[in-house]
């Protein structure tokens, strides 16, 4: 069945024709940044309050049962979509607190003096800031990949970086700024032959194209619900088995015990459990399957295609103006980042604002970027799976025909 | 300065001031007071001194990075408080915050500033519009 943009479209409540932005049709183009739910995931997330409501792990009737089996099910659409098992999807509130509780889970655990943790200067804030706490902890060092003059990060420069003392490689599978690919099958086996857990935050990637956690054979992989059509709140740590059940919880509490003693020594359950101490956040967990399903249903490649084709598009009709810096033609997806000359990307971020278009500006979380682009700050469109070659076509009309940065304010 | 300003008026104050900030320089010396600022969604990365004597801006400058609305809107603000005394500098700010949040405001004391009334426009950018405001308001009441 062909992929049609404008039929998917009618599932999203927040891509109604009478969605406005100071005055004008809704474009949005922040997806890298979070991205809009099909009715299908809000009836979903409302579905727990209005049906199902009840704590999972802990009841002996009807209804806690039913949560307990919706955890289950979401584990089960999980690993399915992802080809790994389900005993080995760790429930966490996004991505950034997968990669703390691996930071304070594995790493914190296992590193020791001059042990190394492989990253590079392109990567969020939440796959770095974690790191740099345990390696102030355990005095372990940080090195960084170097990039290549595109801003990519390869396999050559992965060789050239890795050592017998890198215990960690933690990379971004898609950058957030740039939007390039790094091959991680490659990458893995490479860390491996050193002794490294190859570590994947797949924050953009997963959303946007077909992942085998098996065939991939990296260690762990992270991610966030919400930038993949899923609610806020939730997200996953997924991680081989044996390793997680290596690790240490970071968040104690009830649902993650066996039994405890007066002499403080905990029997913990065993992962995914040992990792979700508390109540989870179970009208996302709903959602959450229900995003999964209905990215399922559409076809990651499908999407991944649509989006590749979309840039292609943008990328085309930019070519050729010569005030206008794209940072990263050379990368394959949903990703355009840019600048126009002389102009400071919040200016821009806010002209486009006026016109109804949400792109971002500044530095995306990637805090170390700037010195390798040269450039204090950029902005940021990114598609997804409902964005139209007329969304396209506004932004690209509005980046061309520019106007005044102050057009904003008084017309 | 009347408040009938035009909107052409104050593009060209504004962009003025953004291109040709006559107040974004380092301090002259080490007396004045320094606050670092720097948005918490943007990347406005600014420096605001003041040398404040005897219950008097002396001067007043900022350094740093800033889009067009922070850079424009501090420069602005540090000619405004030059010679003013604590208490005028602190109602300047007063009657700016009100403006920009479209409040009822003082309009004869801000002068240039007044460019900035229609900031609520770009409701995004209140924050790079009061940076400034924000971080002298905090020198001039100590904190």
């Amino acid at each position: 069945m062909a992929y049609d943009v404008y039929k998917i479209r009618e599932l999203f409540p927040m891509l109604r024709k009478d969605k406005t932005m100071q005055g004008k049709p809704l474009v949005f183009l922040d997806n890298a940044s979070t991205t809009f739910k099909p009715r299908s995931v809000i009836d979903a997330c409302s579905s727990y309050y209005e049906e199902h409501n009840s704590n999972s792990h802990r009841g002996d009737y009807d209804l806690a049962y039913d949560a307990d089996m919706m955890v289950q099910k979401t584990r089960d659409t999980i690993a399915k979509f992802l080809n790994c098992d389900s005993r080995e999807v760790v429930f966490t509130s996004g991505d950034t607190q997968a990669l703390n509780l691996l930071a304070y889970g594995y790493a914190l655990k296992f590193l020791k003096e001059g042990d190394e943790i492989l990253l590079s200067i392109e990567e969020h804030a939440s796959n770095l800031l974690p790191w740099f706490k345990v390696a102030q902890l355990t005095k372990a060092k940080v090195s960084y990949i170097p990039l290549n003059k595109y801003g990519q990060i390869t396999v050559q420069n992965l060789k050239k970086a890795l050592s017998s003392k890198t215990k960690i490689v933690s990379v971004a599978h898609v950058s957030n700024v740039l939007g390039y690919t790094v091959d991680i099958k490659e990458f893995a086996k490479i860390a491996h032959q050193f002794g490294a857990v190859m570590v994947v935050d797949g924050a953009q990637s997963v959303p946007h194209s077909k992942i085998d956690f098996k065939d991939l054979d990296i260690d762990f992989l992270t991610f966030s619900a919400h930038k993949m059509c899923g609610p806020t709140g939730i997200g996953c740590l997924i991680g081989k088995y044996d390793l997680l059940d290596r690790m240490d919880s970071f968040s104690l509490g009830g649902g993650m015990n066996v039994t405890f003693h007066k002499d403080a020594t905990i029997e913990y359950l065993n992962p995914p459990s040992k990792f979700e101490g508390g109540t989870l956040n179970l009208s996302g967990i709903y959602g959450f399957k229900a995003a999964v399903e209905f990215l399922m249903d559409l076809g990651m490649d499908n999407i991944h295609a649509h989006e590749v084709e979309l840039q292609e598009y943008a990328l085309k009709r930019l070519k050729g103006y010569k005030n206008i810096y794209i940072y990263n033609a050379h990368a394959r997806g949903g990703i355009i980042t840019f600048n126009i000359e002389g102009v400071f990307s919040q200016d821009e971020a806010t002209l486009f604002n006026h016109k109804g278009i949400a792109i971002r500006s500044g530095l995306h979380c990637a805090k170390m970027l700037p010195e390798f682009l040269g450039v204090p700050s950029t902005c940021r469109a990114s598609f997804y799976l409902y964005t139209t070659k007329e969304e396209v076509d506004a932004f690209v009309d509005a980046l061309i025909n520019g106007g005044d940065i102050l057009d904003a304010y008084f017309s | 300065m009347p408040i009938s300003l035009d909107n052409n008026m104050m593009r060209a104050i504004i962009m003025d001031h953004y291109s040709n900030p006559n107040n974004k320089h380092q301090p002259l010396n080490d007396q004045f007071v320094k606050i670092h600022m720097h948005s918490d969604n943007c990347i406005d990365d600014l420096d605001i001194f003041l040398l404040v004597k005897n219950g008097v801006v002396e001067d007043a400058c900022f350094d740093g990075i800033g889009c067009t609305i922070s850079t424009a809107s501090t420069d602005i603000m540090c000619d405004l408080f030059k010679g003013k005394s604590i208490k005028e500098a602190l109602y300047i700010i007063e009657q700016y915050q009100k403006m920009v949040h479209e409040e009822e405001f003082d309009a004869e004391v801000l002068d240039e500033a007044l460019a900035f009334i229609n900031t609520s426009k770009q409701a995004a950018r209140i924050r790079c519009a009061t940076i400034g405001f924000n971080a002298a308001e905090m020198i001039l009441k100590g904190k």
